[in-house]
């Protein structure tokens, strides 16, 4: 098993978000959480990423088998756990080419390896950038600075595309995307699912699980995961609303 | 399984930025070293025999004599200015040697400079031999109170260059320095500027004939080196018609726990069509991180724009000193001239930064620009202090300031003065300005991609000072970013 969740609770500045989180991801699947606003889901991806400022207060993650909570935040990147930001920062007089080589070049040396060659950097960026369709003008800005939401989106899948991450978070993708970005978005992201990692998409919505199709969709309410269903429990959420859950006593 | 939750990731976290922050901040700065060489020194004390006898030990004329002690009367008549933003205790002005020079002489040949001269150049990385250097980068040494070696100066003269120390220009060329001498910065003109004038021992001396341009990067490198001494060095550039010269500065200290003070003046005469880039990596000893020891760095910089289409620009990268007063200036007098500003000063642990510049339109259709990014970290005081002045028949002169600030960690302060006075209604001056932070979010963003806590904020400071950094001459470039991330690390935590 990649990923596994026990039990997990966690808090910010003494309140509790996470109250028992049991979830189990594996190589070549993706999973999508879903679930009303405000029950949990950024502060999952956040605590799996790391993020300080969350305080797990009780159960275990284990990824790879081993305890998560002994890694820091850029240990687990180097792992192989990508965050995709909902809302992603801006770094000035940082261009992307030379923040994802410096990340690059970091996780290289977490493994062993040399730093990347420029040539061979360029190349691989070249091939990357095809892939979510990023221009090399933007690739030449600042990181995130002045992007649209499309831009700044985009470029977390083409920085996900550069890290080849074993287990990618993606955290409200598609919050602020026009259809036309949505689907670009979403077609980099099923480019690059493979059987050796796990996706997991957190989304509010339906409408990008049209693209990306989950082998699993989980409903993260109140702290906890209270129904785990196939793709076909995403359309009757989007049909039945959150509420249709409250009114089985499921909530 | 069984659970285990000894370790929370963010105590854990807290911990490993503690022990970082506590290793850095115990390293040592790197070019602390003491040079162990025989000097020749005066006794501590300002007086007027003092000043006789620096002028006697080098040789001087006459002329410089009198200058020496006019300067020396109108400072006894001046008040050290507290103006700034700064927090210190008093400087004793008799506990200070005006004058210490290592005892073998300055030599032309290599063969005849005393090895650990050699040695201590060559540890802060400047290679004072000619068969050696490259790029080609023509060095003047200076140590205290002399100048070591001047590279290249044959070379250089062919073309009609003068490249030499200000001491032998004084003796060798009389009429350009009685010409230009305290022409921009005169004597009087505040009190670090007098005290220089009166005891000014070494430094650099600049002559670009008309129509030529300097074929390699000059530079001055400043060493402290000597106990209880102050350095105050000399620096006069004159770039005549159509004239091209690229100028850097570079300085260190030893550590020592007892403040130095450090008093330069530089001035720079650029005639009709000619052009210098003056370029500072300042990076004398800050002090301890509790506030002990560091060079009080008192600077009077400025250079006048003298004919038409002249261009003057400053680039500087401030990292060092426990003090820094310096406002390098820039007097806009020919039409159509053109004064640029590049600057980055970084503070940290215990430093205190009081510098901008002062930009004055006097001819019309001039131009401005300056850009400045102050970081402050640690315990430190970043201030900017800024004037531009639009005379009244400047009509056309543009002005573009950017003045940013970015704060880590929160018992830092950055201030900032602009003083805008126009009094022209033709001219354009435009004023932005930011204050922004290293965010948590910020770090967090570039920990998740794999990067250090370290590696991300020398890399958010380094992207952050970019417009200034590329201002810099490529051999000075990546010094300064290599530089800008040791002066900030242990700052995160």
């Amino acid at each position: 098993m990649l990923l596994e969740i026990k039990d997990l609770h966690a808090s910010i500045n003494g309140k509790q978000i996470l109250k028992g989180v049991d979830l189990k991801v594996d190589k070549g699947e993706i999973h999508a959480i879903m679930g009303p606003n405000g029950n949990g889901k950024s502060t999952l991806a956040s605590v799996i990423a790391g993020k300080e400022m969350f305080h797990v207060d009780s159960g275990e993650i284990l990824y790879k088998g081993k305890n998560l909570f002994d890694l820091n935040v850029e240990e687990r990147a180097c792992e192989g756990i990508f965050l995709g930001f909902q809302y992603p920062v801006e770094i000035p007089g940082v261009s992307i080419a030379s923040f994802m080589r410096a990340a690059l070049n970091e996780q290289r040396k977490y493994k062993g390896l040399d730093p990347i060659d420029t040539f061979e950097f360029m190349k691989y960026m070249e091939e990357k950038q095809a892939l979510v369709g990023m221009t090399d003008r933007l690739a030449n800005r600042s990181v995130n600075e002045g992007f649209s939401g499309g831009e700044k989106k985009k470029n977390e899948i083409f920085q996900m595309a550069m890290l080849q991450p074993t287990l990618a978070i993606l955290d409200e993708t598609d919050s602020g995307l026009d259809i036309d970005a949505l689907r670009i978005v979403a077609g980099g992201v099923n480019k690059l699912a493979s059987k050796d990692n796990a996706i997991v998409v957190i989304t509010h919505y339906q409408r990008l699980l049209d693209y990306i199709v989950p082998d699993f969709v989980h409903v993260l309410a109140d702290g906890k995961i209270v129904k785990t269903g196939d793709k076909e429990l995403a359309k009757e959420l989007e049909a039945k609303g959150y509420d249709w859950l409250k009114d089985k006593g499921e909530l | 399984m069984e659970k285990k939750f000894s370790e929370k990731p963010s105590e854990k976290k807290l911990e490993e930025q503690d022990r970082i922050l506590e290793e850095i901040t115990q390293n040592d700065y790197e070019w602390g070293f003491e040079t162990k060489i025989a000097i020749d020194a005066l006794e501590k004390g300002l007086n007027e025999h003092v000043i006789r006898q620096i002028s006697k030990l080098k040789g001087e004329p006459e002329y410089m004599l009198r200058f020496r002690l006019d300067a020396y009367n109108r400072w006894k008549a001046m008040k050290e200015p507290h103006w700034a933003h700064f927090d210190y205790a008093p400087i004793d002005y008799q506990d200070i040697i005006y004058y210490a020079a290592p005892k073998s002489e300055r030599e032309k040949a290599l063969d005849n400079i005393d090895p650990e001269l050699l040695e201590t150049f060559k540890k802060l990385g400047i290679e004072l031999d000619e068969s050696k250097e490259l790029p080609k980068v023509a060095v003047d040494a200076i140590m205290d109170s002399v100048s070591v070696k001047t590279m290249y100066s044959e070379e250089l003269s062919k073309q009609g260059i003068i490249f030499c120390s200000i001491s032998e220009a004084i003796k060798n060329h009389p009429d350009l320095i009685k010409k230009y001498l305290g022409s921009v910065v005169p004597s009087g003109d505040n009190f670090f500027s007098a005290l220089n004038s009166a005891v000014f021992s070494d430094g650099s001396f600049v002559y670009i004939p008309k129509g030529v341009r300097c074929p390699m990067e000059l530079s001055s490198y400043f060493r402290i080196n000597a106990k209880e001494s102050g350095q105050f060095e000399r620096t006069l550039i004159i770039a005549d018609e159509g004239a091209y010269v690229s100028y850097m500065e570079g300085c260190t200290a030893p550590m020592r726990d007892k403040n130095q003070l450090h008093a330069a003046v530089v001035e720079i005469v650029v005639l009709k069509d000619a052009e210098v880039k003056y370029s500072t990596v300042q990076n004398w000893y800050p002090g301890d991180k509790d506030g002990k020891g560091g060079i009080y760095n008192f600077v009077t910089k400025r250079g006048i724009c003298k004919g038409s289409r002249a261009k003057l620009s400053w680039t500087q990268v401030e990292t060092g000193s426990a003090i820094t007063w310096k406002y390098p200036s820039i007097i806009l007098k020919g039409d159509n001239t053109t004064g640029e500003f590049y600057s980055v000063a970084v503070t940290n642990n215990r430093q205190q930064a009081d510098t901008g510049t002062k930009v004055i339109h006097i001819g019309k259709d001039t131009k401005s620009t300056i850009v400045s990014k102050g970081v402050s970290a640690g315990a430190s005081q970043n201030s900017y202090r800024g004037l531009v002045k639009v005379m009244p028949n400047a009509s056309g002169a543009h002005n573009f300031s950017r003045c940013d600030s970015l704060l880590m960690g929160n018992r830092c302060g950055a201030h900032t003065w602009p003083d805008i006075q126009c009094q022209n209604d033709n001219a354009i001056i435009e004023h932005e300005a930011t204050t922004s932070k290293i965010s948590e979010e910020k770090l967090f963003y570039c920990q998740q991609r794999g990067l250090s806590a370290e590696s991300a904020v020398s890399l958010i400071v380094n992207g952050y000072a970019k417009d200034v950094l590329n201002q810099l001459p490529m051999e000075f470039a990546a010094e300064a970013q290599k530089l800008l991330s040791i002066s900030l690390e242990g700052s995160v935590g």
